[in-house]
């Protein structure tokens, strides 16, 4: 545990370091891939228990809207603070749900899961009080009480993304390597074993369908403040596809590769929608073919801890 | 003093084909109760009830004199009765010692989110019932390449993680050639009595080897479609002219 710290806080400053020679461009891209990415690995924390989120877009959206409202609403504007929030606000939305998804897996997890997401959207569209289908822009955040000026709002953006993800990493890394962690993989390949043994499958699961929602909750608020704007396709299908996309790609034996895999997507999402805007999800759709096809547990899996 | 299990007529019929019918037997601690049968005399559908994972259809299970007929496989466990597989129930992506921590996180009071799963003080007592069973060797060793004798006997080491009271073993040595069973039998047996309560884990166990069911059971309880035809003294089962004509098909 000690070790996970160390290797998750060294690794907060040697990217916050970076972060000081990056691009501009690359700031903001960077900064995207860790609030999305964070998202993902809600989804790789999922399927350490055998299933997959195809909704995750919902919490994405509830923690976001969530975010902004305390903002524009409330004057709630720290940080680190709203990301919190973002994340409790996808639990509360989604705790009423959690022990009736925990029973279901496969296929049937994912559509019911898909299904919420999509009510949201749904909700979300027709709500004019939140902007229906535009959406509305949030303010930027500010820091531990002080404003971020204009020339720095890049750099302290993705610092606050980095130390954010940074942290919830290190709590996936500690959850994944604790016993309950362990229980859920088991719990991915023989449930009916693991009831055997005296524990219960519906709490875990349910268990890990919030701290997905945190996780996911979390991302959304990063999101709309590097955004600056939010709308309902945060909690569209394509939205969670990409969440999962990313998920599969990192496979399920890691953090980082959450992290590297969503890297990966806003890269060739960035180049390839300015040389060809109408082909590039075929790009990737033929990339995680690839990706299947030769790392069947995904990128992560090259990356030994 | 009141029997760790008592079942009291259980019934339970699947589509009319009867797979318990009446079924009484009580077990005191410490004993060691032979369960015999032909395939399909309903000893696997015996340990399904006791364990909670089926449901008699009429009847009631006690356990230390408490009523336990409603609860699940889970509560169960939880009152001390662990089980092993006829086809073992194992993780078969993760290695073996993985398959005793999971036992053991599962058994524990609450799982914890943030306790190492392995810590030197888990891993060392996973190891020593790995010893306990010959496994220590297999300890890193991923359970899907393991021959079957071996993940057998794993499947019996992850029920005892947590010292049961009463454990039920579904045809302990079965799949395993004739000259591998006995010295299985005796591992299985020593690593019993190595992690046992002070007032002694009553067993049972289902077998289909008379020679070693008369070697280490105390009592022998024979099943013919779904009901108890004989239950004694090993001697005295085993000449039974029932359990001889239907069970044994004159063995011995
Ligand atoms: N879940 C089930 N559904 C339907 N029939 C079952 C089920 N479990 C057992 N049976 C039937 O009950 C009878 C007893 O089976 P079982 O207890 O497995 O026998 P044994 O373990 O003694 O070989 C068999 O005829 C079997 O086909
Ligand atoms: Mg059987």
């Amino acid at each position: 545990m000690k070790r996970t710290v160390w290797f998750g806080v060294s690794l907060v400053v040697i990217f916050l370091i970076a972060g000081l020679l990056l691009p501009k461009w690359l700031l903001f891209l960077c900064t995207m891939a860790a609030a999305n990415g964070v998202v993902s690995l809600g989804i790789v924390l999922l399927m350490r228990g055998g299933v997959v989120s195809f909704g995750q877009g919902l919490v994405f959206a509830a923690g976001g809207y969530a975010a902004a409202l305390l903002s524009n609403k409330l004057g709630v504007t720290d940080a680190l603070l709203l990301t919190a929030a973002g994340g409790a606000a996808a639990v509360l939305m989604t705790a009423p749900f959690a022990v009736l998804l925990a029973r279901y897996r496969g296929i049937f997890f994912a559509m019911l899961t898909l299904a919420l997401s999509m009510v949201l959207y749904g909700v979300l569209v027709k709500m004019d009080a939140l902007g229906g289908s535009d959406g509305f822009t949030m303010s930027r955040p500010t820091l531990l009480g002080m404003k971020i000026a204009d020339a720095w709002s890049g750099y302290v953006l993705y610092s606050i993304a980095v130390v954010a993800t940074g942290l919830l990493s290190i709590g996936a890394r500690i959850y994944f390597d604790s016993s309950r962690g362990l229980v859920s993989l088991a719990i991915r390949e023989n449930e009916l074993r693991v009831e055997y043994l005296g524990a219960s499958v519906t709490r875990v699961m349910a268990a890990n369908f919030l701290l997905a929602a945190f996780l996911g909750g979390a991302g959304g608020a990063l999101a709309i403040m590097a955004l600056g704007h939010i709308e309902p396709n945060f909690s569209y299908w394509t939205t969670s596809g990409e969440f999962v996309f990313v998920a599969i790609l990192a496979g399920h034996t890691g953090v980082l590769g959450a992290f590297a895999a969503s890297f990966v997507l806003e890269l060739v999402r960035s180049f390839s929608s300015s040389y060809f805007p109408n082909t590039w999800q075929m790009a990737l759709g033929i990339f995680l073919l690839i990706v299947i096809r030769f790392f069947p547990r995904g990128l992560g899996s090259l990356i030994k801890k | 003093m009141s029997p760790v299990l008592s079942a009291k007529s259980l019934s339970k019929h699947f589509d009319g084909v009867v797979a318990a019918e009446a079924v009484t037997i009580a077990v005191a601690a410490g004993e060691r109760v032979g369960l015999i049968g032909s395939n399909g005399a309903g000893k696997t559908t015996f340990v399904n009830l006791i364990t909670g994972y089926l449901k008699p259809d009429a009847g009631a299970i006690e356990l230390d004199g408490r009523d336990v007929t409603a609860l699940g496989p889970r509560e169960i466990e939880r009152l001390g009765v662990a089980r092993s597989f006829q086809i073992p129930q194992l993780c078969a992506e993760m290695n073996v010692l993985d398959n005793i921590l999971v036992a053991a996180a599962c058994g524990g009071e609450a799982l914890s989110f943030w306790q190492p799963a392995h810590t030197a003080q888990t891993r060392e007592r996973a190891l020593a019932l790995l010893e306990r069973f010959a496994l220590g060797a297999h300890a890193e060793r991923r359970v899907a390449e393991l021959p079957g004798g071996i993940r057998k006997l794993l499947d019996i080491a992850m029920s005892l993680t947590r010292r049961p009271r009463l454990l039920l073993l579904d045809e302990p040595t079965s799949g395993v050639s004739v000259e591998e069973k006995f010295p299985m039998m005796e591992t299985v047996m020593a690593a019993i009595a190595g992690e046992t309560h002070s007032e002694g884990t009553a067993v049972l166990f289902v077998e289909h080897d008379m020679e070693i069911v008369t070697r280490y059971a105390s009592r022998v309880v024979a099943f013919y479609s779904g009901r108890v035809l004989a239950d004694g003294a090993p001697a005295t089962v085993l000449a039974d002219a029932d359990v001889r004509r239907h069970v044994t098909g004159g063995q011995i």
